[in-house]
């Protein structure tokens, strides 16, 4: 995509100004779009040094923690610069500016000419000695590229040092954390966050850092990398070293200003710019990381949007708006630690009172500082849920006099939806992109916005660091017309993330047992509804190359069997298809009655099932049995139902029997969301009832139709047609497709005709029997890998996991009587 | 007879996996003794609900959930968690460690015959709220029953 748009350079339409953007970051582009909001005068050229279109960098700290991926977090699609006719350069660096020709040279030797130029060039990590860098195994924090490398490096039980305790270190350091490094944060100040904590606050955050697990040391400043050519450890001035693997250093940035210094504008710590973002040359324009407004270089991500309003605003002809700085506002991503703090919380300044709360055993501190009655800063640690309200008090300089007795507590709210009906229209929602809540109910009727997604695309509200999803997803309620709540539905409070994310966790973290996942990602101790959830996840992706945990397995998965009222246990053995023969019968009847089996009975499933059944009698029944287990107590593949087909029956036009043996046969002893009936039938008079089962396959004159998402039990649903194929073994195939694709797709107790229901089986056939080869190809190799590794769990009878796994234990030492 | 309750050693620690129960017989005492990772605690196996066997129960921090209908039982204080507006509780027990054997202490015969059944000393003696016999189960009942 790059390289090959420069012969039009200098010869476009002549109607047209021509404005280069040099970043392609979120300061660039977000001031581009704002520009064309203005005006479609430019044509635009952008160049961008990283070969990733825009995305969200605030974020790359939940891409490290594994809670989002790289394509999560895109902001601007190549489509959006193609329909916005941009021209976008990326993996090119723009080395030299010429103010007086209004060029830009490129690292690649062309020659880019401007009318206008707007420097976003953003800043860079402040690396405070260059031997650091020169030994491999350190890090900086900043790109996409450097959190793929970080992801690559990170590896459990490996030692990271990060190097710097503020907002980005700290980040960085959880994230390391999640991926099973053994982390250490240095930091050279007496608390973490200085710049935006108190002591009191700063105390607060380190012991919720540490209670995490990630090692805090502070006042500790670092001279020296460790290492001869590789870092292997980090030295301080203030005593013994430390030993580390590798190291991140994140102490600080630096606004990349060569650029400006190139074309002789006024350049101090970074480029000055007045109020309305010009620099000290007329046709050049800064914004973002890289500028200084009144002394002030800004870091974080608010201000560099209300710069880019403004400066769309003044180089499309429409000066007026002026910048006048930025309330700092900063907020910890840190899922688990809540930190925010906006404006001056100092209180030592004359004429300041300090109002605080704090409760240690919660971990929550609120201090805020009040200066001639208005608010002049906050700080909140372990709640940061009333931040809105304090930065609309900070923005608004609102006078708090009559309030004083409720500054921290404000008389609780009955109604919910009150708490938004009642913020001012032009309170700010979402403070990163300056959305207020008249700019949402204005795209809400103007735009017809129903949903949160429909709400980003259109105002951008919460696409920043996206704290205030909550209060967008509040305001959609409480106006649009037809409110449509995103279905993302978490998997339990022990474990607040929704299936397809935790999946997604699972394969990105490689966590590979179920107490790793709820240690790092949940409360540490789990429940009866996520542990077993979390225990089919780790067997479905990682195939047996996992830590099997049978103490997060429901009872019926410890014993392979399922447990009765009276606490006894019924068996099942597998009789594919129904078929079975008089010897299995004989071997039956005579396990029922070596162990008073009190109940025989034929199920619906044409099957054997044996009740009644004492724990401790499980693995002598299995082996006198000599059948393999029937999976009748677990989320996993029943039977399959049959008629007699082509065999014997005189209506029959297909081999029923044969193929729903072989289906049996080939998904068996696999674990699946929910339990999984299936069903074949050798005509279309469906004596097996195939409509009805989770799967099932219709012989019909020379094809078979496979349908799905049948069923008949607390639900009755007649399946959908997936697919008609002409042979068995397509219709086999289409079957093990679907079956695998419900596998990885499904939530944890969620049977397949309300995952049809809930995807449409349009979406499942595009995803499955229509999809490309290559997709259909993998959904099989990865069943017949789990495949090949699941077992007949019956087998555990000779050889159990646990030496009292079926064992009723007796009292050593028994009491007298 | 002895007249003081008696410590009964019941299991090698080994023989209960982390974060899993098992149940020990005593006549006509079941108890489940189960694996805390940091420590082993006991109580009855019988679920005041409908007799569930709680050492099959699924282990929730220091609780455990019993396998039959869901309710959950506090495996420190016996008391029955889920559902909230029950009285009900479980006896528990004292458990020590003593070379690699868990021991738990049996409180004396006359002890034992003074708990009447269905009565919580623990909750002052309040007799456990009677359930009132249901036809079928209901949802709630339903919803964590497995297979």
């Amino acid at each position: 995509m790059n390289g090959s748009n420069e012969q039009s350079n200098g010869n476009g339409n002549a109607n047209r100004e021509r404005l280069v953007v040099v970043g392609n970051g979120m300061a660039g582009v977000a001031c581009v779009e704002q520009i064309l909001k203005h005006s479609k005068k430019f044509e635009i050229t952008i160049f961008g040094d990283e070969t990733h279109v825009n995305y969200n960098r605030i974020l790359l700290s939940s891409v490290l923690a594994g809670e989002k991926s790289a394509d999560d977090i895109v902001l601007n699609s190549l489509e959006w610069y193609e329909q916005n006719g941009i021209r976008l350069r990326l993996g090119v660096r723009v080395t030299g500016v010429d103010p007086a020709q209004k060029t830009v040279t490129v690292d690649d030797g062309s020659v880019t000419a401007f009318d206008k130029l707007l420097l976003a060039t953003g800043s860079s990590p402040l690396i405070p000695s260059l031997d650091w860098v020169q030994k491999e195994g350190v890090y900086v924090f900043r790109s996409i590229d450097d959190t793929r490398a970080l992801l690559e490096r990170a590896r459990p039980g490996t030692k990271a040092v990060v190097i710097g305790g503020g907002l980005l270190g700290l980040e960085a350091a959880r994230g390391l954390q999640v991926q099973g490094c053994d982390v250490t944060v240095v930091h050279l100040m007496d608390r973490l966050m200085e710049r935006q904590l108190d002591p009191t606050g700063g105390g607060y955050l380190k012991a919720k850092m540490e209670c995490m697990g990630v090692k805090v040391l502070l006042n500790k400043s670092t001279t020296e990398i460790l290492g001869n050519g590789k870092a292997e450890g980090v030295a301080f001035k203030e005593g013994p070293s430390i030993e580390a693997d590798f190291v991140v250093v994140a102490a600080g940035i630096r606004p990349n200003t060569e650029l400006g210094r190139k074309a002789s504008l006024q350049v101090n710590r970074g480029i000055v710019v007045n109020d309305h973002m010009e620099t000290s040359h007329p046709d050049i324009f800064a914004v973002g990381e890289c500028v200084e407004h009144k002394g002030i270089c800004y870091g974080l991500v608010a201000p560099l949007f209300e710069q880019g309003k403004v400066l769309a605003a003044t180089i499309t002809g429409n000066k007026g708006p002026t910048y006048e700085g930025t309330v700092l506002a900063a907020k910890l991503k840190i899922m688990g630690v809540d930190v925010f703090s906006a404006g001056d919380f100092n209180d030592k300044a004359p004429g300041t009172d300090a109002v605080r709360y704090e409760d240690a055993a919660l971990g929550i501190y609120k201090k805020i500082t009040i200066r001639d009655g208005k608010l002049a800063g906050v700080i909140l640690v372990g709640d940061t849920s009333d931040s809105h309200r304090y930065m609309d008090w900070l923005r608004a300089g609102t006078d708090l006099t009559a309030m004083r007795k409720q500054l921290l507590f404000p008389s609780p709210v009955a109604d919910a939806g009150l708490d938004t009906a009642q913020m001012p229209d032009h309170e700010t929602v979402c403070g990163c992109l300056g959305v207020s809540k008249g700019a949402i109910i204005q795209a809400i009727h103007k735009k017809g916005v129903n949903t949160l997604a429909q709400l980003k695309e259109c105002t951008r509200a919460s696409t920043g660091c996206g704290s205030c999803t909550e209060l967008c997803q509040q305001l959609l309620k409480a106006v649009a017309p037809e409110f449509q709540e995103e279905t993302r539905k978490t998997l339990c409070k022990c474990v607040p993330f929704a299936e397809d994310n935790l999946r997604e966790i699972l394969r990105s973290q490689k966590l590979r047992s179920v107490q790793e996942v709820l240690d790092i990602y949940g409360n540490g101790t789990g429940c009866e509804v996520c542990k077993p959830a979390l225990s089919y996840m780790m067997d479905m992706i990682w195939c047996g190359d996992h830590e099997e945990d049978r103490s997060a397995r429901f009872v019926n998965d410890r014993v392979h069997a399922n447990i009765q009222k009276d606490g006894t246990f019924s068996v099942v053995p597998r009789i594919r298809g129904g078929v079975t023969s008089p010897a299995e019968l004989r071997r039956i009847a005579d396990v029922a009655d070596k162990y008073n089996v009190p109940m025989v009975k034929i199920t619906g499933s044409q099957r054997i099932d044996l009740l009644g059944v004492r724990k401790s009698d499980l693995p002598k029944i299995w082996a006198d049995l000599g059948m393999p287990s029937g999976q009748a107590y677990t989320k996993g593949v029943r039977m399959v139902k049959t008629c007699v087909g082509t065999e014997f029956c005189r209506f029959g036009v297909q081999d029923s029997t044969s193929a729903g043996i072989e289906l049996e046969r080939r998904l068996e002893n696999l674990f699946t969301p929910h339990k999984v009936k299936m069903g074949a039938v050798g005509c279309p008079r469906n004596c097996a009832e195939a409509t009805v089962k989770d799967i099932g396959i219709i012989g019909q004159e020379g094809s078979w139709q496979v349908v799905v998402g049948g069923a008949a039990g607390k639900s009755v649903r007649k399946a959908d047609l997936l697919v008609t194929v002409a042979s068995t073994e397509e219709a086999l195939s289409a079957a093990e497709i679907f079956f695998q694709y419900y596998r990885e797709n499904a939530n944890y107790l969620e049977r397949t005709y309300g995952f049809l229901e809930r995807l449409g089986i349009e979406k499942v056939r595009k995803e499955t029997v229509y999809a490309p080869e290559p997709v259909r190809q993998g959904l099989l190799d990865r069943l017949h890998k789990s495949k090949a590794l699941a077992q007949d769990a019956w087998l555990e009878g000779e050889t159990p996991r646990h030496p009292t796994q079926f064992i009723q234990i007796e009292p050593i030492e028994r009491i007298p009587l | 007879m002895n007249d003081k309750p008696k410590w009964i050693r019941t299991a090698r620690c080994e023989d209960i996996p982390l974060r899993e129960g098992r149940s020990v017989r005593f006549g006509e005492r079941e108890i489940a003794i189960f694996n805390l990772g940091d420590r082993f605690v006991a109580i009855s196996n019988r679920c005041p609900h409908r007799d569930g066997p709680l050492s099959e129960g699924i282990v929730s921090g220091n609780t455990v959930v019993c396998p039959l209908h869901a309710w959950k039982v506090g495996l420190d204080t016996g008391d029955v968690e889920r559902p909230a507006d029950t009285l009900a509780c479980v006896e528990t027990f004292r458990v020590r460690v003593e070379a690699g054997f868990i021991l738990v202490e049996m409180p004396l015969e006359g002890a034992e015959k003074k708990q009447a059944p269905g009565i919580c000393i623990e909750h002052g003696g309040l007799p456990v709220v009677p359930k009132p016999p249901r036809m079928g189960i209901d949802d709630s009942d339903i919803r964590n029953i497995r297979a």
